[in-house]
């Protein structure tokens, strides 16, 4: 019996793009968040409760595309074709971002400056994110192994919808985060803010989900032919839990309890991604199976990934711990 | 034009604008890195604070630099797929595996420990934080090795078979072993030596030059001075041995490179300048030297090397291009060579920090380092025109299904982005370097004082809200 490689690389890869959204998505979270708060001493605090890893957290992403480029190159060369702009567009919004970091704290006169660059930078990838997990939930056009749709074949109301809920989710995230590694007044106004957050974020997951169901006939079938719903019905419940636990936080004294659950939402919904596609990798046609790289290509790359990636989440285990607690202003060695 | 004709240029030349500007960053990355390294470990070897106090003064530019050069480096990683899809369909196979064996073995371990290196002074002992720098530090030479492989695989492909028009790998050893690998390999690496070096230098000149003679100073001028030395002549040969390797498999690349169409027999001449015409075909202007060609390129006295004509016309790569290029990268390096040598001698004088002629030289020549490595890349990306992976997959083929008006307007967005994010960057480092190693740093260099000195720079190192970089 042979091995089903592309299975296994499915499972990689899935977990890698997983990662990335519970990782970078609390940084860009940060971003989102900004415009609430005041621009002297809040903002710089809330940047440094990330400055030592959010690069890290945003390797991820390369990870992402790296892989797919390696062990998927079918899905790699139609999808990102398929999503030419927003891709383009979310590239422009981490660069500016990840500049802004370096220099908003240096800058006097230009600070609001980098600051926009922050906030229009993480909302700009945020929303185009979004936009192409929509897409690629909605199907895209390949003929011979080559994208065939149009070039605005992403824009559509229910991919627009899908970039407004990343936004939800990411700022939630990162609003958790927050009130993880800050205290005093900030930690107080974060908690507030907790409250419409969940909200939004559970109006439009329900919308999300409905659209996707009612819009896609295979998707519907997945979740309710046969017995399957009776499987797959905890992930609707237990995201409608997590998100009251959210909204609950806001009045509790648990500091990490809003972001553990926020996490748990974002595997739920990122679950219910992958049971709407597999083994599609790109929907509505390309399986996982017609995507894949040749075995020798799988094989080469899976031995270092087994290897390598134990190694890589210890070390990354470790920058976190050494960074761990609370980040105050005016941070003397922390800043 | 045709329609597709027109995405191929949009195409090609966003993608050496975005790898251009890219490149700029890790090469100065993989240079500080590693000086970094070394001046940390000089630091806790002899105790001497100079050498903190410049590990602290560049590890802030350094910072800058790989910011810029991780955000620059993800276009990078999705522009394969978005722009190339026809490359990536057909040799992602090997190039995929090989980008993610970079993520895996280099950019996480420099994210990884980058934070400690920036930011732990505090948090954790000198030796692990010691251990954060060399880890980082050789995170960026792993970086290279992987991105050199693949590139080099694109020069000089071998260990596949085609099935279905798709590269299928058979032997990863001959893949990333490549025949025109180790000599890249070697030659890069140096390349980022010698962009931190003369960076190091000019900066120290300029400081010199105002009058600043700080310990850190001289002894930051000497060092890399000292490094340029020992680099720029290891690179010549480094560079001569990549230059045999090439006209063994790349000969259309050395024709086009040396502006030679005609093979001439019984010793070639080199054109030493000239203006290669691609229509005309042939050197207009051209100053030649008898036998010189042989000589260099063959090491014997009358070496056969095919001129461009002996290829078919559509196989040629832009000889006006590659040949000035290439002279542009060896001009470079023998103005590094006369840099290193006249340092040598006034430092045999004694006269090294004392010299303003010589420092203004140093001064010109910060950027040198950059020039030659852009121009070195232009000659060897450009000299592998038509093909994207060389004599397999044609770069015409390799593009995305994209419209002209898609790839014109990205490629408009870059730019200004480019121009604007990366100009401020750059910019800010430039004022970090005018600024100096920090006063404090001196008033810091007392034995004993270790504490109160490392909480002077324990801190985001471009968060210091006494020097704004805008003002």
């Amino acid at each position: 019996m042979t091995i089903d490689l592309p299975i296994i690389w499915a499972g990689i890869i899935g977990l890698g793009v997983f990662l990335y959204l519970l990782l970078d998505g609390f940084d860009l979270g940060i971003g989102l968040l900004f415009p609430f708060f005041d621009r002297e001493g809040e903002r710089q605090v809330m940047l440094n409760t990330v400055a030592p890893v959010w690069d890290g957290n945003e390797t991820w992403l390369v990870l992402g595309g790296a892989s797919l480029y390696g062990v998927f190159p079918v899905a790699y060369s139609t999808l990102l074709p398929a999503v030419y702009l927003p891709v383009i567009a979310m590239l422009c919004g981490l660069i500016f971002r990840g500049v802004a970091f370096e220099l908003r704290a240096k800058a006097r006169r230009t600070q609001n400056l980098w600051d926009l660059a922050f906030i229009m930078g993480s909302g700009t990838a945020t929303f185009c994110q979004g936009i192409i997990l929509g897409t690629l939930l909605q199907g895209i056009k390949i003929v011979d192994g080559r994208f065939a749709g149009d070039a605005f074949g992403w824009l559509s109301p229910f991919s627009v919808f899908c970039g407004l809920g990343l936004l939800a989710t990411y700022a939630t995230l990162g609003c958790g985060w927050l009130v993880m590694k800050t205290d005093g007044d900030l930690q107080r106004r974060l908690r507030i803010l907790l409250k419409p957050l969940s909200l939004v974020l559970l109006a439009i997951i329900g919308v999300v989900s409905l659209w996707t169901v009612l819009g896609q006939p295979a998707v519907a079938q997945r979740w309710f032919g046969g017995h399957n719903f009776l499987y797959f019905s905890p992930v609707p419940l237990l995201v409608l839990t997590c998100v009251i636990g959210i909204f609950r936080s806001a009045d509790s004294s648990h500091d990490a309890r809003a972001f553990i659950l926020m996490e748990a939402v974002i595997f739920l919904g990122y679950s219910g991604l992958l049971i709407s596609i597999f083994p599609n990798i790109v929907p509505p046609t390309l399986t996982i199976w017609a995507a894949s790289a040749p075995r020798s290509s799988q094989i080469f790359v899976l031995v270092g990934m087994v290897i390598i990636l134990p190694v890589i989440l210890c070390y990354t285990a470790l920058s976190y711990w050494v960074f761990r607690g609370k980040v105050r202003h005016g941070d003397e060695g922390y800043h | 034009m045709p329609e597709s004709s027109d995405v191929l240029v949009l195409s090609r030349l966003q993608f050496a604008f975005t790898i251009s500007a890219h490149i700029i960053f890790p090469a100065i990355s993989i240079g500080l890195a590693n000086y970094l390294a070394v001046l940390e470990g000089l630091w806790l070897r002899t105790g001497k604070l100079v050498y903190r106090e410049l590990f602290f003064f560049w590890s802030k530019i350094f910072a800058v630099g790989f910011g810029m050069g991780v955000v620059s480096g993800v276009v990078m990683s999705y522009e394969f797929g978005a722009n190339w899809a026809g490359f990536s369909r057909v040799a992602g196979s090997v190039n995929g595996p090989l980008l993610t064996y970079e993520v895996l073995t280099a950019f996480f371990l420099e994210a990884g420990f980058l934070g400690i290196m920036l930011f732990g002074w505090k948090r954790v002992g000198a030796r692990l934080h010691f251990l954060a720098t060399v880890l980082v530090a050789l995170g960026t030479l792993f970086s290279t090795f992987w991105i050199l492989a693949s590139n080099s695989w694109m020069q000089t492909p071998q260990g596949f078979e085609i099935v279905d028009g798709r590269i299928v790998p058979l032997d990863w050893l001959k893949i990333v072993f490549n025949p025109s690998f180790p000599f890249r390999l070697v030659h890069m690496s140096l390349a980022a030596f010698i962009v931190a070096a003369t960076i190091v230098a000019g900066c120290a000149a300029w400081h010199l030059l105002n009058g600043r003679r700080s310990e850190s100073i001289t002894k930051s001028f000497s060092m890399a001075v000292g490094m340029i030395l020992v680099a720029a002549p290891i690179q010549m040969i480094a560079g001569d041995a990549h230059g045999l390797n090439t006209l063994k498999y790349q000969p259309a690349k050395i024709a086009a490179i040396e502006g030679l169409w005609v093979t001439e027999r019984g010793g070639t001449s080199l054109n030493l300048i000239g203006w290669p015409d691609m229509k005309e075909e042939r050197t207009k202007y051209a100053l030649s030297v008898p036998h010189l060609g042989s000589l260099i390129l063959t090491h014997t006295w009358s070496g056969e090397i095919r001129g461009l004509k002996e290829f078919a016309p559509e196989d040629r790569p832009d000889s006006t291009i590659v040949f000035w290029s290439f002279r542009i990268m060896v001009g470079m390096g023998l103005l590094m060579l006369l840099l290193g040598l006249l340092g040598l001698i006034l430092r045999l004088r004694n006269k090294l920090h004392d010299t303003r002629w010589y420092q203004h030289f140093a001064l010109a020549m910060g950027p040198s380092g950059l020039i030659a490595l852009l121009a070195g890349w232009i000659t060897t990306e450009a000299g592998r025109q038509p093909w994207v992976v060389y004599g397999v997959l044609r770069t015409a083929d390799a593009v995305s299904p994209l419209s002209s008006q898609q790839v014109g307007t990205s490629l408009l967005i870059f730019i200004i982005v480019y121009f604007l994010v990366f100009g401020s960057g750059i910019y800010y480092m430039l004022k970090l370097m005018a600024k100096g190693p920090h006063i404090g740093d001196q008033a810091a260099g007392v034995q004993g004082d270790v504490d109160k000195s490392i909480a002077q720079f324990d801190r985001r190192p471009m968060s210091r809200p006494t020097d704004p970089i805008d003002e």
